[in-house]
């Protein structure tokens, strides 16, 4: 059996600070098969982010930041990888997707300019016209009418929906192993993210692609994801197939966060507690699904 | 039309009207400030009735409105009338005396450019660690004493103390340029003396280095600030995320974006060296424009006064212009907006 395109083992941070250590993470371990959809579901602060940015490498060059744990892309260990080699994996084997698309592009240059920078990540020395002819056909791809209106237009030109394409597109453009979607699209109005998440699943599948996708909106989740782990407050709380978890929620805080969600019937804003004692019970793993159980 | 076009005429058509604004006012000062021009071109030995004769000569006896009235239809034919400290046109003076001021602001500008952005750009990069501090240490120096006391003291330790560098002048008496813009360096280099290009350059690095120390540490300062706020932006993390190397995310990604808030700053500062060149100009016995003036402020000399006056309000002006012009240059936003503003 193969690696898994990602593996995390018992995944410590903490930032040294004025006051002493802080530790966001408690020891998280999940892992990512190849092709498989995996969200990651918390409420802000949980620590999801983070998680996504220590698998790019990005809490690693933040001073301050230290981490224990065990992650490893494709079998290969990240914590023995230097600086330079960590740089070599981001954009080209792992890729990632931001929550706001317009001010995640750059507002001086052209998408035709960020693409081509994109493409030169994945294949260095690549000319203008080869980026440009590649660049059509990812935009292509992700669904956009006019692609050569787009490369010469500026982020602020285009919607949020368009700019969310791009960014598919360019996350997408060296076809990675991974990519990493942190809450992609929470900046959009529901119906274009839903157009630009179904777009997004789609090219994944299509791809071959392993994703994470770290969300707190359980209705995309459900819809997208094959797997979920549940955090909060730094721990996994429960893990399992989606529709395990969904239909028979065993954790006191997944059952707490799927209360959270607002009716449409309009029954008001449900009222939780902020101390649940029972929020912090042990990991729950569905039968079946537990690291042990899943992992080679 | 374009909007940088556009924007281009509406900047010109606005820095004509500081200019009319520009001369009112100096023109006014000038004559209320007290003391007879006339008496003072003369001296105090000259008879009532030769004073009388160069006050009605000068206009000076007629009403207000009727002198401004002179000036303007004079400067329409490119005409700023006599000095009365040279004895020659206030034109010929300013051609005489400009040149040199503007190739020390022009080398001044260019070692602030050159030192102060990237000392922001690095001091940006490695923000909060020991290379920051220092680059913080040496441009709150610059910012913390005004540039006449860096001329002195620069002087005195560069030129004195340790004779590198010469302790006034533009140019060695050795060397003779053949005079063609009136800018040493290219005259030197049109007659293909590149000991003189040399002897030049030697002669502007300290005056320079001293008009351009506060300017060094305002932009190493203000592009570190405007750098440091780009590095938040998702578009850096965005950047990060896929895997650019640090250097080519400041040159290229953090840098362009950050510029567009500097720039206007950085030109501003360009053009307010044209006047505190007056006294760093003093200082190395520069001959330039700074120091007519002052000679000719001293002398009452309002044909002078008021020429000088304009003539750098132009400058400033112009560099203003074309500030905005590269501003919109990098901006999009400006570039592509179809309301330029």
């Amino acid at each position: 059996m193969t690696a898994p395109t990602l593996a995390i083992d018992d995944l410590r941070l903490g930032f040294r600070g004025w006051a002493g250590t802080v530790e966001v993470l408690h020891g998280i371990s999940l892992h990512i098969a190849k092709g498989e959809r995996v969200a990651l579901v918390g409420e802000s602060g949980s620590g999801k982010s983070v998680t996504a940015r220590l698998v790019l490498g990005l809490v690693q060059e933040l001073r301050g930041a230290r981490y224990s744990g065990r992650m490893a892309f494709e079998g290969r260990d990240l914590g023995a990888l230097s600086r330079r080699e960590r740089e070599a994996l981001r954009g080209d084997r792992i890729s990632m997707i931001f929550q706001d698309p317009t001010s995640s592009l750059n507002p001086v240059y052209t998408i035709g300019t960020l693409f081509h920078e994109v493409l030169l990540r994945g294949t260095p020395g690549i000319g203008t016209a080869e980026a440009r002819e590649r660049a059509v056909a990812a935009l292509a791809d992700v669904a956009i009418a006019d692609p050569g209106r787009v490369l010469s237009s500026y982020a602020f030109q285009l919607s949020g929906g368009m700019n969310q394409r791009v960014l598919i597109a360019m996350a997408l453009a060296n076809n990675p192993a991974l990519l990493l979607a942190d809450e992609p699209g929470t900046a959009l109005d529901v119906t274009v993210q839903a157009q630009t998440l179904t777009l997004m699943q789609q090219l994944v599948a299509r791809h071959g692609t392993s994703m994470l996708f770290i969300s707190h909106n359980l209705g995309v989740v459900r819809e997208f994801a094959d797997r979920v782990y549940v955090i909060y407050k730094g721990r996994i709380v429960e893990q399992g197939p989606t529709e395990a978890l969904f239909d028979n929620p065993l954790h006191p805080y997944t059952r707490a966060l799927m209360a959270a969600v607002p009716r449409i019937t309009g029954e008001g804003i449900p009222e939780i507690d902020e101390e649940q004692t029972g929020f912090y019970a042990p990991l729950v793993a569905h039968p079946g699904h537990s690291e042990a159980e899943l992992r080679p | 039309m374009s909007p940088v076009v556009r924007l281009l005429i509406k900047r010109i058509a606005t820095s004509f009207i500081v200019l009319v604004g520009v001369s009112l006012l100096i023109f006014t000062i000038a004559r209320v400030i007290p003391g007879d021009p006339a008496r003072i071109a003369l001296g105090p030995n000259a008879s009532a009735e030769a004073v009388e004769a160069l006050r009605d000569k000068l206009h000076l006896n007629d009403a207000f409105v009727v002198q401004y009235g002179y000036f303007v239809a004079d400067l329409a034919r490119g005409d700023l009338g006599q000095s009365l400290y040279s004895n020659r046109p206030v034109t010929a003076d300013i051609a005489a005396y400009l040149p040199a001021t503007l190739e020390l602001v022009f080398f001044a500008g260019t070692t602030m450019i050159l030192i102060g952005v990237p000392l922001g750009m690095l001091a940006a990069r490695y923000r909060d660690r020991p290379l920051d501090h220092g680059i913080r240490l040496f441009t709150m120096l610059g910012v913390s004493a005004p540039d006449f006391v860096w001329a002195v003291i620069l002087m005195l330790i560069f030129a004195y103390f340790l004779p590198i560098f010469p302790i006034a002048g533009r140019i060695s008496d050795s060397f003779a340029v053949p005079p063609v813009t009136g800018f040493l360096t290219i005259d030197s280099l049109i007659a293909g003396d590149f000991a003189a290009f040399g002897n030049v350059l030697w002669h502007l690095a300290l005056p320079a280095f001293a008009l351009s120390f506060a300017g060094i540490g305002q932009s190493a300062r203000l592009t570190r600030a405007n750098m440091v706020e780009t590095y938040r932006k998702p578009f850096i993390e965005m950047a990060l995320a896929f895997g650019f190397p640090q250097g080519r995310i400041a040159r290229r990604f953090a840098f362009k974006p950050s510029m567009i808030p500097s720039l206007t700053v950085i030109g501003l500062d360009l053009a307010s060296m044209l006047g505190n060149a007056f006294l760093v100009e003093q200082i190395f016995a520069w001959p330039g424009l700074s120091r007519y003036g002052v000679a000719v402020i001293l002398r009452k000399d309002l044909n002078a006064i008021v020429g000088t006056v304009l003539i750098i309000s132009a400058m400033f002006l112009i560099v203003n212009i074309v500030v905005d012009l590269l501003v919109a240059l990098i901006n999009p936003r400006i570039r592509l907006s179809q309301r330029s503003s």
